[in-house]
């Protein structure tokens, strides 16, 4: 993969709005110029073409000598989804790996400035693979609310990133005010920002010109310019 | 379907890694669950040679049946693609996973099955020189 930055996703708890925040990073980062990336890892549930608003029967991958994500607006997508029609996808930890070493390797994506990668919540076969067979050319995303349910587990997923040897962890609160910037004052722990909660969110989802339209689009910006600037 | 262009690539550099640049003959179990067009994979592994300076005499194919195993009833059969649509056969051409969204145990009707065999390339013999 000849991508300039490769970021992935991750929390291990659920809920706290993985898919939601690597789908708008990687839509707002494309819309803005640069040469954008998403693909979903989340194979048994992936949703990130349900926060762009994408029927998955109708994505169309270009081949040639392997497959070419589909454009999304600007943004070069691939998703799980779009191989099952949509349709329940029961797979063992085995049949994960192996789908997930399939799919990124037969993936175009030469010449992408920035790759955003959604991963299912937890700490399992896809974050592994990810983890410790990609970790030198994966910088990762962790997403967190400010519940201490998701801070708890968080930590600990922190800590199984550093000990994999993930020296430089992003963070980003979802949902939340900016309280975890102090609480996450650590070194090789970089804040990115934060995105705070919104009754109407579910407005911002759903198709491209809600994600245009989202009135928290300057959060996800400011967290876009950090990364990219820092990561 | 060209995804044959990347299996031979990854092919090629793994056997002139492992058994070097000289091969006199390359024997391949092709699993029919992707449906790998044999002549394109052929035509793939025999051009990719050339670009990467591996000298290859005979390439044999031999297709390898699906076979899968039901986890809940232990039922085993044989799976064969061609029942299947053309958007779901290149669905799991390129995901070979994806066949877990269309079949079922076609006795107990689980989706709770494992692949035997008869998925992804093999390479069942190497005679360097």
């Amino acid at each position: 993969m000849a991508v300039k930055k490769t970021y992935v996703v991750l929390s291990s708890k659920g809920g706290v709005g993985k898919s939601t925040l690597s789908s708008l990073l990687a839509f707002y980062a494309a819309e803005r110029g640069a040469r954008a990336g998403l693909v979903d890892l989340d194979f048994t549930n992936p949703s990130t073409h349900i926060v762009l608003g994408v029927d998955p029967r109708e994505v169309r991958y270009v081949e040639e000598k392997g497959i070419f994500p589909a454009l999304v607006g600007k943004l070069r997508y691939v998703t799980p989804a779009a191989f099952t029609r949509d349709s329940p996808l029961p797979l063992r930890g085995e049949n994960v790996s192996r789908a997930l070493f399939e799919l990124i390797s037969i993936l175009r994506l030469d010449g992408l400035d920035y790759l955003f990668i959604d991963t299912p919540p937890g700490m399992s076969d896809e974050h592994m693979d990810i983890v410790y067979r990609l970790g030198e050319v994966v910088k990762p995303v962790v997403v967190t609310t400010p519940s201490p349910l998701s801070v708890s587990s968080v930590r600990k997923m922190i800590s199984l990133l550093r000990e994999s040897g993930l020296r430089e962890i992003f963070l980003v609160e979802n949902m939340g005010g900016g309280g975890l910037a102090d609480v996450f004052k650590e070194p090789g722990i970089t804040y990115l920002g934060y995105v705070p909660f919104y009754p109407g969110f579910d407005n911002c989802i759903g198709s491209l010109e809600n994600v245009r339209r989202c009135p928290l689009r300057s959060f996800f910006e400011s967290i876009v310019d950090k990364l990219v600037s820092e990561g | 379907m060209v995804h044959e262009w990347s299996l031979a690539e990854a092919l090629l550099r793994y056997v002139a890694s492992v058994y070097g640049p000289r091969i006199k003959t390359l024997k391949l179990r092709v699993g029919v669950l992707q449906s790998i067009d044999k002549e394109v994979l052929l035509f793939s592994i025999r051009e990719l040679a050339g670009l990467y300076n591996v000298s290859l005499g005979d390439v044999v194919l031999e297709d390898e049946e699906a076979v899968f195993k039901c986890n809940r009833c232990g039922y085993e059969w044989s799976f064969n693609p061609g029942d299947l649509g053309e958007e779901v056969r290149e669905s799991i051409h390129f995901l070979p996973e994806a066949v877990f969204a269309y079949t079922r145990c076609p006795r107990c009707g689980s989706r709770d099955f494992k692949v035997v065999k008869g998925r992804g390339l093999e390479v069942a013999e190497v005679v360097p020189g």
